[in-house]
């Protein structure tokens, strides 16, 4: 009898009968318990982006609020109180609750697909994930709803955040909301490096992995390294707030800088993983719409790692007024201006890929080009912030918040409103409509411009950021009335979206197999996939398995109908990390509601440890435990299918 | 005050000088490399037109096409050039800007407190350090140490046309200068989020010739004097019973000092940090209502009658 991982599976081609019995295999159950305990990485992955879409549209409100109370000069439609857990709850849900969620919502639901398995490698954790994700939103939004939201912007420092000046609730929300939505991250970053390192399609050798690949990896790889930073500083400044520590209290010996440097080497390599994976989507989608393979992919796939590993050098940049001395300065400064060279490689190699490739413009071409150039502005004013001195000037002004609406808009909104229209007809098997498409496009790219690009000059004349309120001095009255009415146009852009989306799911066009003719192997299976995304797992022979027959080149062709079966369970298989030869058959896990229970147990955990109830908070550890028991119990189903196979 | 008192795109002293080429060079190859690939990007994305509009995809062939790498390295060979004279430019400005002061003309100690400015002059005889508050006056053409110490939780000095910022943070001591070469007054701004009134938490810098600042240090070195008038008498006694828990004037039993300090309080231009032009209806308003003026500021509303109101007028309008 040989153990499971160790046999040699079937090679054959794809049957009706085999369709049959894989549905049988991997179909998750109907219903609520289906709902609550389903593993499938598209539901899972199509749950992340509705919740992140979600997200965006709160956070997008709370910007709209704030833009009416910033629309001219003196006004009082917030209390200073309100626009400061506005303000703050505004960049919480953006950065933390859209910009990195969305992302993890694509790069689950693609990277089976993408990579020629029929799930992540460890579904149940992906499940955990998600609802860890929604769980800690919504206990940081109780917070918000409660009156008690973040109240001290989102990157929080110290002693403002501390309980001698901020003795609400706030803060101790902000405090075990984060350290709960780390866990998310964190096993959801594990997740994606695992993946991307074992569970390849033979023959798809790192060197033929989609770009988005490369990017989510690469995050991955960074959140795993610096998500500990961040939930260790939350923690300390809830221990001084709760529990009388003095990590952060200069006046018993704390530091208050050292909040900073924890919270800064954390947050400045998380800007770079939620636009990484962003990149990527451009990456691969443009040269779709260009008719050509990208422009110097290898350079390109390097430049993704190269500027994570630079980023982790150069979150003192966030901290140049702080009296840290010139010479430590001067080398951050230095790090900071080079990481403008791996981010220019990848804007070269998209300019060369549509201007030697036949670019056809549609909506999800507009979005991924148009992002070029919002990429380049958003990048120059980062490369400006670099240089110490003028950053002395810059540094919280306008200017920044200028810098960072460019960044976050116009290198992680406008990629993924394009991956929308890319892959929404994979997803649903409709296409977003066209016409309203070009609508939805130029509003939100006029909208965005007419709000931010203005919003430059607010800063070079001197507006400091986070202000509820400000006096009128030369011009900046009007500059703010037309960001305001810039932030309500481009609002109206998203809204077009929904709009988009919402009518194109009953009547859109349907897309069949590979509207848009492109070449990577999700869209060689029918739209949507079927549940165990593959039938036969493909062989992979380059990056282009549906382009080979037109690229030519010498060379062994990728086999998509011929392959391995794996349908005596629930299978998929284990490639090496290189070269992606197989190695074993994984087994994959049935569907479990222990994922969504663990969640539930950790919500009421958090509950407790903020209104300081043990009880609770001890009943939710035990229901956590029990969770984690039931989760890793072993299973009967299991055990009993190993001999059959002999 | 100019135009655009924090812009800092004008520069009136040495160090802001010395900054600002580098801003305008940093600024000006920004918007070069931005039109540059905004040009770049029209007229790739225009070669699509017109023959592939509105067509299906499927019918314009895959093509491997040109390797393109050329576009990356010759891409990144002229993107290197304004970023190595952007990080030589910044490293010579840096070492010209950032060291401490060896002989400053002035030494003064700035605290950050929610939300004013504390601004101490430092003098070796302890008889000639003073302490006022939003206001900092210094002689032109003098190099004015600044040391920055955190009060409460973290501010930001910034004057922008003669420095940029420097954090005032609790439990260490930051170090800046500033100079300014001609006179004038400019306007200076908390720039680390501090709180509810982050937005009013502005100062003056009033640079003034030799002789002036002098006056202006004699004057502010003198105690308050007695008061003229029967309602200045009465309005002392509520200062000092009312006012005296957290301000101090010099020369009374008003001592406390977790407050601006009001010896010289109608010598200076504006209330509350920015908020308010100091005059009389102002500073009664002030006075009697603070928290809707400013609201969270961590003075109270009074509930002073008229009479009492006017007593106290009468009396702070002396502390010229």
């Amino acid at each position: 009898m040989r153990p499971a991982e160790l046999r040699t599976p079937a090679i054959g081609i794809d049957t009706v009968e085999h369709q049959a019995k894989l549905l049988q295999l991997w179909e998750t159950s109907p219903g609520l318990k289906g709902f609550f305990s389903t593993v499938d990485h598209k539901q899972i992955g199509i749950r992340y982006i509705v919740t992140a879409f979600i997200f965006l549209g709160l956070g997008g409100i709370e910007a709209l609020v704030i833009r009416l109370q910033l629309a001219g000069p003196n006004l009082s439609l917030l209390t200073p109180a309100q626009y400061n857990q506005f303000y703050s709850t505004h960049g919480m849900t953006m950065i933390f609750l859209y910009a990195a969620p969305i992302l993890s919502g694509f790069s689950n639901y693609l990277w089976p697909l993408l990579l020629g398995s029929r799930d992540m490698a460890f579904p149940r954790l992906n499940a955990l994930s998600y609802w860890i994700y929604v769980a800690s939103g919504l206990f940081l939004y109780a917070g918000f709803l409660t009156g008690n939201g973040p109240n001290d912007g989102w990157f929080n420092y110290v002693p403002n955040a501390s309980r001698d000046f901020n003795p609400g609730l706030n803060q101790d929300f902000y405090a075990l909301g984060m350290i709960f939505f780390g866990i998310s991250t964190t096993v959801g970053a594990a997740n994606f490096v695992v993946t991307a390192f074992k569970t390849r399609a033979p023959g798809m050798s790192i060197n033929r992995v989609p770009i988005l690949v490369w990017g989510t990896l690469t995050a991955s790889v960074a959140n795993l390294l610096v998500v500990p930073a961040v939930s260790l500083a939350f923690f300390l400044l809830w221990m001084d707030r709760q529990f009388g520590t003095h990590f952060f209290d200069a006046a018993q010996g704390g530091q208050p800088l050292l909040w900073q440097h924890l919270f800064w080497i954390f947050a400045h390599p998380w800007v770079y993983a939620i636009v990484l994976p962003a990149m990527g989507m451009v990456s691969d989608g443009l040269p779709v719409f260009c008719r050509r393979p990208l422009v110097g992919y290898h350079w390109v796939a390097l430049s993704t790692i190269a500027t994570m590993i630079l980023g982790f050098g150069v979150w003192v940049h966030h901290m140049f007024a702080t009296g840290l001395p010139g010479l430590g300065l001067s080398f951050f400064s230095a790090a900071s201006l080079l990481i403008t060279l791996p981010s220019a490689v990848a804007v070269f190699a998209w300019l060369a890929t549509i201007w030697l490739g036949r670019p056809v413009i549609n909506t999800a071409f507009l979005f991924f080009a148009s992002m070029i150039i919002l990429f380049v502005i958003g990048g120059v004013s980062g490369f400006m912030t670099a240089s110490v001195p003028v950053d002395w000037q810059l540094t919280d002004t306008y200017f920044v918040v200028a810098h960072i609406h460019y960044v976050l808009i116009g290198i992680n909104v406008f990629p993924v409103v394009g991956a929308t229209y890319f892959w929404f007809p994979k997803m649903t098997g409709r296409l977003l409509d066209e016409r309203l498409g070009r609508w939805n496009f130029w509003t939100m790219f006029i909208g965005f411009n007419l709000a931010f690009l203005p919003m430059h000059v607010t800063g070079l004349l001197g507006m400091p950021r986070r202000v509820y309120t400000y006096a009128d001095y030369g011009g900046w009255g009007i500059l703010n009335l037309v960001t305001s009415v810039g932030s309500f146009v481009f609002a109206a852009g998203v809204l077009l979206l929904f709009v988009n989306v919402a009518r194109s799911l009953k009547n859109g066009r349907e897309a069949g197999k590979n509207p848009w003719d492109a070449p990577t192997l999700e869209w060689s299976v029918s739209s949507p996939p079927p549940v165990y995304n593959f039938a036969v797992i493909p062989t992979v022979a380059s990056r282009h398995p549906l382009w080979e027959s037109r690229l030519g080149g010498a060379g062994a062709l990728s086999s998509l109908d011929r392959g391995m079966l794996l349908d005596e369970g629930k299978e998929t298989v284990g490639t090496t990390a290189i070269d992606a030869v197989p190695e074993r058959v994984l087994e994959m896990p049935q569907d479990s509601v222990a994922p969504a229970l663990l969640a539930l147990g950790l919500s009421l955990c958090f509950a407790g440890l903020l209104l300081k109830l043990w009880l609770p908070a001890g009943a939710g550890a035990g229901l956590a435990a029990l969770a984690i028991l039931a989760w890793l119990w072993p299973r009967t189903d299991l055990r009993e299918r190993e001999p059959s196979r002999g | 005050m100019n135009r655009w008192p924090l812009s800092y795109l004008t520069s009136s002293g040495a160090r802001a000088h010395a900054i600002l080429p580098l801003t305008w060079y940093m600024l000006a190859v920004s918007i070069l490399v931005c039109l540059v690939i905004g040009i770049i990007l029209w007229m790739a994305v225009r070669r699509a037109r017109p023959a592939d509009q509105d067509v299906d995809i499927e019918t314009i062939p895959v093509e491997r096409g040109g390797s393109g790498i050329r576009w990356i390295s010759v891409g990144l060979a002229i993107s290197a050039i304004p970023l190595a004279g952007a990080l030589g430019w910044t490293l010579i400005t840096l070492t010209a800007v950032a060291g401490p002061l060896t002989h400053p003309g002035l030494v003064l100690d700035v605290t950050g407190r929610q939300w004013w400015w504390q601004v101490q002059y430092a003098a070796d005889e302890p008889s000639e350090v003073f302490e006022t508050a939003n206001e900092i006056h210094i002689p032109v053409g003098v190099r004015v140490l600044v040391r920055l110490h955190g009060g409460d939780v973290i501010h930001s000095f910034w004057v922008p046309q003669l420095s940029g910022k420097t954090d005032t943070i609790p439990g260490q001591t930051n170090l800046s200068w500033i100079e300014a070469d001609q006179p004038g007054r400019y306007l200076g701004q908390c720039t680390e989020f501090c709180g509810y009134q982050h937005a009013h938490m502005q100062f003056e810098v009033v640079a003034e010739s030799r002789e002036a600042f002098d006056r202006w240090r004699t004057a502010q070195l003198q105690a308050a004097g007695p008061p003229a008038s029967p309602a200045a008498t009465r309005g002392l006694a509520l200062v000092e019973y009312r006012c005296g828990l957290c301000h101090r004037v010099r020369g009374t039993q008003a001592g406390a000092v977790s407050a601006p300090d009001l010896t010289h309080l109608m010598s200076r231009r504006q209330l509350a940090a920015g908020t308010l032009p100091n005059n009389p209806g102002n500073l009664v308003g002030w006075i009697s209502d603070p928290q809707n003026i400013k609201p969270g500021t961590l003075m109270p509303n009074q509930y002073l009658s008229a009479q009492q109101l006017s007593d106290t007028l009468a009396y702070l309008e002396q502390l010229q």
